[in-house]
């Protein structure tokens, strides 16, 4: 099983070019039959990819399960997870078949939905796999298209708008990416992630047009690293295309994008800036954190106003990485712990909020939050469903969301206790808002007419919950079930940042003297 | 035995929120509130055969990462064993009650099922406060503090189609919530300074902590004293004390049981248990805890105050709960722990015997909880009169002046008065006062509604049902627990006098201390021999830890739990750890500082200070009985000559009026503005200004090259990219 990675990364992609190619006829049966191919599919995908985490040894730091070729133009395909981004790729897997299950009900142009969402899957996980520099930039751009073509296709009423402004904002960030990868190229000669993991780019003061740069070339390629990875993330102010695409996605797509595409953002933080630039990012990292902690308050206030369902969970979502890059900026143990944990948690937890809204939008067509009220009486499996994952969402310890928050806090306060603070008060706002939403949604009377013949969730429906409830519960319980994945490989990563610095520290010493 | 007492209501929540489909509500109840007493049995027993030395059982991992390191894990010692009798006891009583009131309910609709999810609620409320107290690490406490704040949002908001009952529901947990942000933060600064949130490596840290400084925020603090008033802020938050308290009387929407085991008994008190169970910090945090005090002596004063004029009966219990919380703390900030947790554990008895009687009489009078709506009741429910009675005994504190014989509250709040007046006189004189008025409004309750002439069924509601506006008494199922609670609130302030408030020594030795700190470390250890001596046969392995046949002993201790790892203090590795850090956690419940003789000198005050509780007992009934018996026209007169004071009280100092001006809206106002100004016109407009006003061009063109068909323009973009990086590479070297 030396391929394993790429088995995994691209069975969905070959399955996408089955149905492309075999599957004809654009009635109903031919619909079923591809949403069958597509479950299938994701769920063996999700079977294979087991067999990294159970042979994924976590006290190696080094990458595992690498696969190395020449490929076009003496470039070379490498592949290869470690403990950052192993569960990653895992969460992706495991999402993929619920995400299916969820466009059950899509009529429209069934087939090519199905190909957008296997090749998602396939440049998804091929940007957690991928360990050449221009393999995880084809893999990271390419994902957009699918994306793009979901919202721009099966979205909402705005959908073209929405789809544009998701494609530039992400696209325009990483150009700047692009660049500083060739830069880095001309500077380490190699475009192998290991390699230039182990390189150390140059951190002496540049002086560009007057303008002293300290931390020089890292600086430069870290901010235009940043560039890229802070709008996908996104975080403030970058954010506003977040909320848009999320209102003009379907529900599925809504659901990929929230749980795995944003993680691409940290991710690549944690792969790129933190590791390649540690001068910079240590210099940078004040910046960042407000960055963060202003993400976290902002949004919060923004989601309080909100009208609809899908934009005040989109505006969450944005709070909620705001703790993820506050804990990889951290740097230490604990921050970066809870940023990954974050990312898995939240991955899990909105992935559900917004198939919880995507419940409701299927049997109404409205996402208004005044157009519903009292679903309670009508749908008690609903409210219960929906109540857990808001307060999973809010942080309730015993679920998985307390967890990467906790962590990320902690890791944050031994940096700088202000920006800890001011993110702590995220514990306050963000139960303001989603209580109110779900008490305007859920309790109340039932008193507008066309919800009193609302019907509670179906199996489907349920099916596709409990496997989440299981996760963000057991992770919550049992949260050394990430922990001791990711804990190794995160040491050595600290245990390396903390050195560079202090080599550079020391470096800079011996210049003044 | 404590893990089954811990998951007990757990399995009960369980089984009774998603079994009753199967097999109906009444046998969901029935199992939940079976297990329920199995839990307050099984807490009695350790409760009395625990031995004082503290025990730690662990369960699972939980949050691990590099050195933090939290586990779901059991810490039993005195503390630990009062809370248990506390919350199971009142809890099992409140499920018995509930079978009652919880039977007919109008705010259901015919063939609507709640009671089943009534009693999983209240069960999987008690699971979480028992993890609370029975937590040996920070962050569990923090998960059961988070947990019951769960469980009480949603037994306030019960009746969710009432508007008021969600507002109140989501108050509550919203102002919760502020104090968790500073419970949290005291955990963040703790875990900085220690390394550990675990007790016994930070009650080992506490004498280094009052020596370091603690750079938070805008300044330097001492780390002692900063974390304190962090944690503290929890505790403000959790047991409605003034500032944050407005919740608690909005949380009187929830169903009666819920206000009698969350809103008297448990949950408030659980600030009170946090203070008490951080005292190896707090008592080297002087000024920290001189700010509780002080806190507390206000609050107590300012809802007494408030329940003064009230009408509504569940309010005015509620103010007097916040009022009473305020005594605990006063109690507590003073150094005197003990004496809190007496007060905590009496009040837990005879508050929960009001509201429950409270309930009773809402229950007979068809849900009318106006008490000028009530009057001669005690002839139409007997029963309840006389529990109600033997409740507003014990809080105005009835007893013998000078002896220890009383009701429950009699000996308690006295020794909470009088380590006030030990420690801090001003606070002293605020906590008379509150007694007076604490008199006044019991006895107004009392008098307002089992006196006088009946104002009820004057058919001014003209409902007709004129044989329904009799009152009746409450079925037995209800009158059990009353019965029962009524025996606590007599009797067990006289029978733990002397362990919560005797001789020193006594205190020290129940709650398993070293005795009086005379000498230094060897002192201690000899002392620890001596408390193990004193102790059943089994703690003989205690007294010998380097002993080998210790490993075989231990767990003979308790019940071996297979999986569970069970270590007696003595013999548990971390001791080593913390002890290699420079210092060894004090053992015991609780910890006295070596300068706090607080239990000591509270014995000494002067005798009139013993006797004036009575004598404000005595003002307050007699003021009383004067207004609402004697001259009932009077209580009117005097609110229009004070009309000022009068409204002001009425409406609660307005402390809601002036967060909704000062909080409320303005967030609102904010929210609205970073929404519209900030992301619509500010990053939407400027920042992107050109992506913003290309979009809408690129998307006409698109609209027009491809005509409507995305899938071209799609794969032009793929060849776009793909050209782009193969060019790039190309030039890059190759």
């Amino acid at each position: 099983m030396e391929n394993l990675l790429s088995i995994i990364t691209f069975l969905p992609g070959v399955a996408a070019a089955i149905l492309a190619l075999f599957l004809r006829g654009d009635d109903a049966a031919a619909g079923r039959n591809a949403k069958w191919v597509a479950l299938i599919a994701t769920t063996t995908t999700f079977l294979v990819s087991l067999f990294v985490l159970f042979q994924f040894d976590p006290s190696d730091t080094g990458f595992q399960f690498i696969e190395e070729y020449d490929w076009i133009f003496g470039l070379k395909y490498k592949m290869g997870v470690d403990g950052i981004s192993v569960l990653l790729l895992i969460l992706t897997t495991f999402l993929m078949p619920i995400t299916v299950a969820a466009c059950w009900t899509v009529e429209h142009r069934v087939k090519e939905y199905m190909i957008a969402f296997l090749m998602l899957e396939t440049l998804m996980l091929g940007v957690f796999c991928a360990l050449d520099l221009v393999l995880f930039y084809l893999f990271f751009e390419a994902g957009l298209i699918p994306m793009f073509l979901i919202i721009g296709i099966w979205g909402g009423k705005d959908r073209i708008y929405a789809a544009f402004k998701f494609f530039l904002y992400t696209f325009l960030g990483s150009v700047l990416m692009l660049v500083a990868m060739i830069a880095m190229y001309v500077d380490a000669g190699t475009t192998d992630m290991v390699q230039l993991l182990n390189h150390t780019f140059s951190s002496e003061t540049l002086t560009i047009a007057g303008f002293h740069i300290v931390g020089g070339f890292q600086t430069l390629l870290f901010l235009a690293f940043f560039a890229s990875f802070a709008v996908k993330m996104p975080m403030w102010p970058v954010h506003t295309w977040l909320p848009d695409a999320h209102v003009q996605a379907p529900t599925a797509g809504s659901m990929v994008l929230a749980a795995v595409l944003l993680k691409m953002g940290g991710y690549g933080f944690l792969r790129f800036n933190l590791p390649m630039f540690p001068v910079a990012a240590d210099h940078l990292s004040l910046f960042c954190l407000w960055l963060s902690a202003i993400a976290v308050v902002y949004t919060s206030f923004v989601a309080l106003a909100q009208e609809d369902m899908k934009k005040l969970i989109a505006y969450w979502s944005v709070a909620h990485m705001g703790f993820v890059t506050m804990g990889i900026f951290a740097a230490n143990q604990q921050g970066i712990d809870g940023a990954i944990f974050q990312m898995i948690s939240h991955g899990l937890i909105s992935g559900a909020l917004f198939f919880c809204v995507g419940v409701i939008y299927d049997r109404m067509h409205t996402r208004e939050i005044d157009a519903y009220g009292g679903l309670v009486i009508r749908m008690p499996a609903y409210a219960l469903f929906f109540m857990y994952f808001t307060l999973a969402n809010v942080g309730l310890p015993g679920t998985s969301g307390f967890v990467g928050e906790f962590l990320a806090m902690i890791g944050t306060f031994q940096v700088n206790t202000w920006v800890a603070a001011v993110a702590a008060t995220g514990v306050i706002l963000s139960p303001a808002y989603a209580l109110w939403l779900y008490r305007r949604v859920i309790f109340g009377d039932l008193i507008k007419e066309a919800l009193k013949s609302i019907l509670d969730m179906d199996r489907r429906e349920t099916a596709i919950l409990i496997p989440l409830v299981i996760m963000t519960l057991y992770l919550g319980i049992y949260p050394a079930a990430v922990t001791d994945i990711i804990g190794p490989s995160v040491a050595a990563m600290v245990t390396n940042h903390d050195a560079a610095i202090e080599a550079a520290r020391a470096a800079a010493q011996v210049v003044q003297n | 035995m404590t893990t089954i007492i811990l998951f007990a209501p757990m399995f009960g929540a369980l089984i009774c929120g998603f079994g009753w489909r199967f097999f109906g509500e009444t046998a969901g109840q029935v199992i939940a509130t079976g297990l329920l007493f199995l839990a307050a049995f099984l807490s009695w027993i350790v409760f009395f055969t625990f031995d004082g030395v503290t025990q730690h059982i662990t369960i699972l991992r939980w949050i691990e990462s590099g050195s933090l390191f939290t586990e779901w894990g059991i810490r039993l010692d005195r503390l630990t064993a009062i809370m248990l009798v506390v919350v199971t006891t009142v809890s099992a009583l409140v499920h018995l009650y509930s079978f009652g009131y919880m039977a007919h309910d109008d705010n259901w609709k015919e063939g609507e099922h709640y009671k089943a999810r009534f009693f999983a609620y209240l069960s999987g409320f008690t699971f979480a406060m028992l993890m609370l107290v029975t937590g040996d690490n920070l962050v569990q406490i923090f998960f059961g503090w988070e947990g019951v704040g769960v469980a009480s949002y949603l037994l306030i908001g019960f009746y969710y189609r009432k508007a008021s009952a969600n507002a109140a529901a989501m108050k509550a947990f919203i102002v919760n919530r502020v104090g968790d942000f500073g419970f949290a933060l005291g955990i963040f600064g703790l875990y900085y300074m220690t390394d550990s949130v675990r007790f016994d490596d930070i009650f080992a840290a506490g004498p280094q902590l009052a020596n370091e400084t603690l750079s938070f925020l805008w300044r330097d603090w001492n780390a002692a004293e900063v974390i304190s008033v962090l944690l503290f802020v929890g505790a403000m938050g959790k047991s409605a004390q003034l500032i944050l308290h407005t919740w608690l009387p909005d949380a009187m929407e929830g169903p009666t049981p819920v206000s009698a085991l969350i809103h008297a008994a448990t949950m408030v008190t659980a600030g009170v248990f946090l203070v008490c169970r951080m005292s190896p910090i707090m008592e080297f945090a002087p000024n920290a805890l001189a700010f509780i005090t002080g806190l507390g002596a206000v609050t107590a004063f300012f809802a007494a105050t408030v329940g003064l004029v009230q009408t509504d009966i569940k309010r005015v219990i509620a103010y007097s709960t916040c009022s009473q919380l305020g005594y605990m703390f006063v109690a507590a900030g003073l150094g005197a722990y003990s004496v809190a947790m007496f007060h905590l554990f009496t009040h837990a008895f005879f508050k929960a015997m009001l509201f429950l009687g409270a309930g009773s009489v809402i229950h007979a009078t068809h849900h009318e909880q106006d008490m000028r709506n009530y009057g001669g009741l005690r002839k139409h429910i007997p029963y309840t009169f006389a529990a109600m009675m033997v409740g507003t005994l014990a809080i105005t504190g009835v007893g013998i002046p000078l002896t220890h014989i009383g009701f429950a509250g009699f000996l308690s709040k006295d020794a909470v008065i009088e380590s006030a007046f030990a420690g801090a006189p001003y606070a002293f004189w605020l906590l008379v006062i509150a007694a007076f008025m604490t008199s006044f409004y019991s006895w107004r309750l009392m008098f307002l509604t089992f006196y006088g002439a009946p104002r009820w069924g004057h058919g001014q509601n003209g409902h007709g049902h004129d044989h329904h506006q009799e009152p009746h008494e409450s079925p037995r199922l209800m009158l059990i627990p009353l019965a029962l609670l009524g025996l606590g609130a007599i009797f067990s302030g006289m029978i733990w006098y002397n362990v919560f408030f005797g001789k020193e020594e006594a205190v020290r030795s129940w709650f398993g201390m070293e005795m009086a700190a005379e000498g230094g470390h060897g002192e201690a250890a000899a002392a620890h021999g001596a408390t193990a001596g004193d102790a059943a046969a089994t703690t003989e392995a205690h007294a010998a830890p380097a002993a080998p046949e210790t490993g075989g002993v231990a767990p003979t201790a308790t019940d071996a739990e297979g999986h569970a790892a069970v270590a007696t203090e003595a013999a548990a590795p971390e001791a080593g750890h913390a002890a290699a850090e420079g210092g060894k956690a004090p053992s015991g419940g609780i910890f006295f500082g070596p300068d706090n003789h607080i239990i000591h000198e509270a014995h000494d005050v002067p005798e009139w200070v013993k006797v004036s509780p009575f004598v404000a007992m005595l003002l307050g009934f007699g003021l009383a009985f004067q207004f609402y018996i004697r001259r009932p026209e009077q209580p009117g007169q005097l609110a229009r000559t004070f009309w000022p004071v009068y409204l002001f009280f009425l409406n609660k100092w307005y402390f809601d009026e002036i967060y909704d001006f000062l909080f409320v809206r303005p967030a609102l106002w904010i929210a609205r503005f970073l929404w519209k100004r900030g992301d619509g016109d500010v990053i939407d407009g400027t920042i992107n200004g050109v992506a913003l006003g290309f979009i809408p061009w690129v998307t006409r063109a698109a609209v027009r090259v491809q005509s409507g068909y995305l899938f071209h323009y799609a794969f032009a973009m793929v060849l776009g990219i793909a050209a782009l990086i193969t060019w790039v590479t190309l030039a890059g070297g190759y």
